[in-house]
């Protein structure tokens, strides 16, 4: 069985460098401009608060919203943890971008025939036995890739080690049914722009809990519509049936009284 | 005369700029992209054209399956005379909403895939399905129609042989995708604003659906019998407004007790615009139309029975915008206004729904049963008298 890989970033560690962003661009083969925000050109950005360094990219969810909303399966979670775009599936309709709980799927609004861009967890790489090119390139080990569950383990050892300094959370572990990207801090998440409230259960089972109920209105309201029609049709019959009944009755009335 | 006319020009021309605008806007969306074309952004992937064109339109159509169950499922034979137009309507909003979607599509040529690339998990999927075959079933029950005019007995008959299955299919679809718009924001809990996110969004917005279609055979057959001098039956459009005041008790009573349920009672008191927005939606929608037609006076009155129907339209109308961008804006941190493009799509969207209509009910036998009752003044009538009395003169 394959393992499910993630990446532990520490913020505390973060020193705002931007290696991370480079080497994603080289990897990708994007514009090396500096970016601030996420962009169809810039798959991971920093975004400094008060001095603070938060890495922001694809959380690579555990159960994806954007997989589950994608009406053409554009979106695949491949065992391995990347969550991977087809373009050539895609039609267009941005439900993914709607729908993300961490906002991060980008449009190419300026192209003709647009596509959805975002961090890929260097799937390829990935295959090949290396680990992605931002935690390659990060020379402070802000960014850290290793298995899942391991991560999980370390993160909070870190911060048993030294209570004092970091928030007791490590972030992903549980947010929407949990992600492929953890944080630990020494700055409270709400403070550095995350969102804390997210719910615990994956969003597709929102959806889900509608769309199981296709069946039962399929069959019950099959039922019920056909169950009507007839009852209603039926009354029609009856009364055509009667009436025809009477008029034949009156007819052999009639004949009897001629015949007498 | 000079009334008439300028009254006519003034239309004609509006059309005729909606549709040069239009034309424009559909170059640019197609040659330089979304873009280009429109004001949505990776903050606000979705605006007019989805908010409107597809989730509105949808709902607007919604009086094709209601008055097609009313009359051939539940055998409420003397709505007979308006199945036709309310399935034209139905037919004509589905193949708009289709057209529309094609604008907004990042990938209009890859559509199809839906058909062979399947999700089921996804509400856009089942949306997609419903849609696809909804219209094909809109399609067949037109049919008839089309087939009248060209006199194709034998097709016509069998077509009639599969009408129960046809109605009960469309149904059942219908159900399905009229619900399912409001599914597909289930997946957005925490950024739809709390008056309108609600795991209930389904069952309103079928309810609403109803309603609103109830209230666009009332509209839909005041505009005809005013273009078309065709004859009104004040008295079916008075039950059908009945049907629609019940459909909106029971959408008040539902929103009512989520809001409790959700304990989110105090939302409707919190000053922002939100709220505001909300009891615009509710009172221009639900408590005045509800009032208004509850009372059979107001009912079978004419402005009556044309204002309470066209205040539910006008409050599913603002229901379905905040639902879909509105209600999305306090999230985002900014504001999203559609482009002066995406308007001249919409607005040539719904033209060319009119001329479309206009067409069908000119060349196909659409009003059958017009043996009118109240006739309305007819405009060809008027000229006629106006032109007489200018050549007396």
């Amino acid at each position: 069985m394959i393992t499910k890989k993630a990446m532990l970033i520490d913020i505390t560690l973060c020193v705002g460098c931007n290696a991370c962003q480079v080497a994603c661009k080289e990897e990708n083969g994007l514009a090396d401009t500096e970016e601030h925000i996420l962009s169809p050109t810039a798959y991971t950005v920093l975004n400094e608060y008060d001095g603070t360094y938060v890495r922001r990219m694809c959380q690579h969810c555990v159960d994806p919203t954007c997989v589950s909303v994608c009406p053409v399966g554009a979106f695949t979670k491949t065992e391995a943890g990347p969550v991977l775009y087809d373009a050539d599936k895609c039609i267009g309709c941005r439900y993914c971008m709607q729908a993300c709980p961490f906002q991060v799927p980008r449009y190419e609004w300026a192209d003709n025939y647009p596509r959805v861009q975002k961090c890929k967890f260097c799937a390829g790489r990935l295959e090949k036995g290396l680990q992605p090119a931002c935690a390659e390139a990060c020379p402070t080990g802000a960014t850290k890739f290793g298995e899942r569950d391991e991560l999980i383990r370390e993160a909070h050892e870190r911060i048993a080690a030294e209570p004092e300094k970091y928030v007791n959370k490590v972030y992903g572990v549980e947010e929407v049914g949990g992600t492929s990207i953890l944080y630990i801090s020494n700055v409270p998440f709400e403070q550095l722009g995350f969102r804390t409230n997210l719910s615990k259960l994956p969003l597709p089972t929102l959806t889900w809990n509608a769309l199981s109920k296709i069946p039962t209105v399929v069959a019950v309201g099959g039922v019920f519509l056909y169950g009507v029609w007839w009852i209603t049709n039926r009354r029609t019959e009856v009364q055509k049936y009667e009436a025809k009944l009477k008029e034949m009755d009156d007819r052999s009335n009639g004949h009897d009284t001629l015949n007498q | 005369m000079k009334q008439f006319l300028s009254k006519i020009t003034f239309w004609k021309a509006t059309a005729g700029l909606i549709f040069a605008a239009g034309i424009y806007a559909t170059f640019v969306r197609f040659t330089e992209g979304l873009g280009a074309s429109t004001n949505l952004s990776d903050d606000f992937p979705w605006g007019l054209w989805i908010g409107f064109d597809v989730i509105t339109g949808v709902g607007l159509a919604a009086g094709g399956f209601t008055i097609a169950g009313m009359v051939h499922i539940f055998n409420l034979k003397r709505f007979e005379p308006i199945v036709r137009p309310a399935i034209l309507t139905a037919f004509l909003g589905y193949t708009l909403v289709i057209f529309g979607l094609m604008y907004d599509l990042g990938r209009p040529l890859q559509i199809w895939h839906a058909i062979i690339m399947w999700n089921p998990r996804s509400v856009m999927f089942e949306v997609a399905w419903c849609v696809m075959l909804y219209t094909t079933v809109l399609a067949l029950e037109f049919s008839p129609v089309v087939l009248e005019k060209f006199k194709l007995t034998k097709t016509i008959k069998l077509i009639k042989k599969i009408m129960i299955p046809l109605v009960i299919v469309g149904i059942l679809l219908s159900t399905l995708h009229q619900s399912s718009l409001g599914s597909i924001y289930l997946i957005a809990p925490d950024k739809l604003y709390g008056l309108w996110y609600s795991a209930y969004l389904p069952l309103f917005f079928y309810v609403s659906a109803i309603a609103v279609g109830c209230a666009m055979v009332i509209v839909e057959s005041f505009l005809s019998a005013r273009a078309f001098n065709k004859g009104l039956e004040m008295d079916l459009l008075a039950d059908i407004a009945r049907i629609g005041v019940v459909m909106l008790g029971v959408y008040l009573s539902l929103k009512t007790v989520d809001l409790i349920e959700r304990k989110a009672l105090s939302l409707l008191f919190v000053p922002r615009l939100e709220t505001y927005l909300y009891w615009l939606e509710m009172v221009v929608g639900v408590f005045a139309p509800m009032i208004l037609l509850a009372r059979r006076k107001m009912r079978e009155s004419y402005n009556g029975l044309f204002a309470g129907a066209m205040m539910i339209v006008v409050g599913f109308i603002l229901n379905r915008m905040n639902t879909s961008i509105t209600g999305f804006e306090g999230w985002a941190g900014k504001g999203y206004f559609p482009s002066w493009m995406e308007l001249a799509v919409t607005f040539s969207i719904v033209a060319f729904g009119f001329v479309a209509f206009a067409l069908a009910v000119k060349y196909l036998p659409i009003f059958t049963h017009s043996e009118h009752r109240e006739t309305l003044p007819r405009v060809d009538e008027w000229t006629r008298d106006l032109q007489i009395a200018s050549e007396q003169r």
